[in-house]
């Protein structure tokens, strides 16, 4: 089975959010990125794949050079090969496109990637990815299991879950769940020296074109001082009387 | 030409998220100059549906789509839109509605703007407001293809009830292959979800343990709440991983967020800003939590909760 993850570069989930450049640009300074959480779940369920099933494994991400860090941090944790596809990650459409591409001409059986990243939350790629290549699609994935190439998928639904039977080629928006937070791995100085000497392949752009444009950024009104209350009558009145919400 | 709006529904009756979205869709129809065409599948009685600005309903009746599935609901979606010539789709932001909107921004080669939480600043261009970084930022941003697809956030907009009718016709799409298949449905259906709920009441690690739970689940009952936790919590083991709020769990965009014994990491407060009203109780008066709260109280949770739970069952009792 040929397994593609694809890795979004994202702002660490402690990072400070602020603009530039008249607030249409995230300010990256002194901001250190990461594997997308979201991804980093798919990626060690890759790896589990790789180590019991004979999987390869291959990462992605569209960006520029700054991404190839975050690259070599997924071949450190394990992946056989980084692909990065040299251009700005400009919408969900464009990135999807952009993989789209690789996943055809490479043809990977199975392509896992976040439910969301955690800077635009667009929750697109995945859905879009799976329809461009008119594959099968999981979302919300939180348990995947294959067979050759019969796949039992449980996904996660609003007030609680649901197990889907599909088949290859797939595609899987996952998150937390596909495997417990404790097994995620963090490489060490091995996978970090093996990393090095691993393929890390630029791939340039076929220029697909963007559905949506980011105009502008901004950030929520400042919020006044909580109000400390003393007893829970106060409590109740208050959320009766004043905020409406009981 | 018409807005057309995905209005979800469970065995038959409407869900709350149908008329929210089928208001904002009205909002943007009058911005347009046209009219709501609503598309439900085995949908029950749409009479509803008119109180809410839809002046048409195409129910689509077909058993290989009682179970949701994606990729078939897209591609109804998505001839309903050709059919009606419309311009805009609409869409909640459901775990449903979220798993199908990119499928159907493909089928009709449509821009998808997801987590929506106001009407566009303009039509022409098309310009909308979504939340960005985990709701710590607003993007604005313009879909630039022919048809547009909104994702309308949970909360952002509202019930806006309006006078008129809405006539249903049956419509009757090529589904296609299902692809994925529902086996099994595991559902807690006499608690109320995350998703759905206008109230969550949530909890973290200064419970001490998963047996202190009881008084959290009966404020939630008291409130017709939903139960949520903190990342360390279900980390444990406590609860389960459904109930996670956060960044890499679920964000809650509630009318009224009550959190017990969490200090309020970073993570956490970015899951739940989109949230209006933020009460904390929690026992650590510098806990970051107080300065993203509306109201506080310090102090013991085990003395304030049973408390407070009594007096919202008498204010319950004397209000309703």
């Amino acid at each position: 089975m040929k397994i593609l993850v694809c890795i979004s570069h994202v702002p660490d989930t402690t990072s400070k959010i602020n603009f530039t450049e008249g607030d249409t640009k995230f300010d990256t300074a002194g901001v250190q990125f990461v594997i997308n959480p979201n991804d980093e779940f798919g990626l060690t369920r890759a790896m589990w794949f790789k180590e019991k099933q004979g999987a390869s494994v291959d990462v992605v991400n569209v960006g520029g050079p700054e991404t190839e860090p975050t690259l070599r941090k997924a071949l450190a944790i394990g992946a056989d090969t980084a692909i990065r596809i040299n251009t700005p990650a400009l919408d969900g459409y464009q990135v999807a496109k952009e993989i789209a591409k690789v996943v055809q001409d490479e043809g990977y059986d199975l392509v896992i990637a976040g439910r969301e990243s955690i800077d635009y939350n667009g929750g697109m790629v995945p859905g879009m990815l799976a329809g461009l290549i008119d594959a099968n699609f999981v979302n919300t994935c939180i348990s995947l299991d294959i067979d050759g190439t019969t796949v039992t998928a449980t996904r996660e639904i609003d007030g609680g879950k649901e197990t889907v039977a599909t088949s290859l080629p797939l595609v899987i928006g996952g998150q937390k769940g596909l495997v417990e937070e404790s097994d995620l791995r963090i490489p060490n100085m091995r996978g970090i020296m093996m990393a090095r000497k691993k393929p890390l392949n630029v791939v340039e752009a076929t220029g697909a074109t963007t559905e949506t444009v980011s105009a502008s950024f901004e950030k929520p009104a400042p919020k006044g001082a909580v109000k400390l209350v003393d007893s829970v009558d106060e409590l109740i009145d208050l959320l009766h009387n004043e905020a409406k919400a009981i | 030409m018409s807005v057309l709006v995905y209005t979800e529904s469970e065995n038959g009756d409407f869900k709350k998220t149908a008329f929210e979205v089928a208001s904002y869709a009205k909002g943007i129809a009058d911005m347009m100059g046209t009219s709501v065409t609503a598309v439900a599948v085995n949908g029950g009685d749409a009479s509803a549906l008119g109180n809410y600005g839809v002046e048409k309903v195409l129910n689509i009746k077909n058993d290989s789509l009682t179970a949701f599935n994606a990729a078939a609901y897209a591609k109804s979606i998505a001839q309903a839109a050709k059919a009606e010539d419309a311009k805009v789709v609409v869409v909640s932001q459901s775990a449903n509605a979220k798993y199908l909107a990119p499928l159907l921004s493909i089928e009709l080669e449509a821009g998808y703007a997801s987590n929506v939480v106001a009407l566009p600043e303009s039509v022409a261009p098309f310009k909308v407001k979504r939340t960005a970084f985990t709701n710590k930022a607003f993007n604005n941003t313009e879909i630039t293809t022919a048809i547009k697809i909104v994702g309308l956030g949970k909360n952002a907009y509202g019930l806006k009830e309006s006078t008129g009718a809405a006539t249903t016709e049956e419509f009757n799409p090529e589904v296609g292959d299902l692809g994925v298949t529902v086996q099994s449905v595991d559902k807690a259906t006499d608690k109320v979800s995350i998703a759905d709920a206008e109230v969550v009441v949530s909890a973290g690690r200064g419970l001490k343990g998963p047996e202190n739970w009881g008084m959290i689940e009966e404020m939630a009952d008291i409130l017709g709440a939903a139960t949520a936790c903190s990342k360390p919590v279900s980390d444990l083991g406590w609860r389960p991983h459904g109930e996670h709020v956060g960044q890499t769990g679920k964000p809650v965009a509630a009318n009224l967020y009550i959190a017990i014994g969490i200090s309020g990491a970073i993570q956490h407060l970015a899951g739940i800003n989109a949230s209006k009203i933020k009460v904390v109780i929690n026992n650590d008066p510098e806990a970051p939590f107080f300065k993203a709260a509306d109201y506080g109280m310090v102090g013991d949770a085990f003395e304030i909760v049973p408390q407070l739970n009594e007096k919202l069952k008498a204010f319950k009792a004397a209000n309703n």
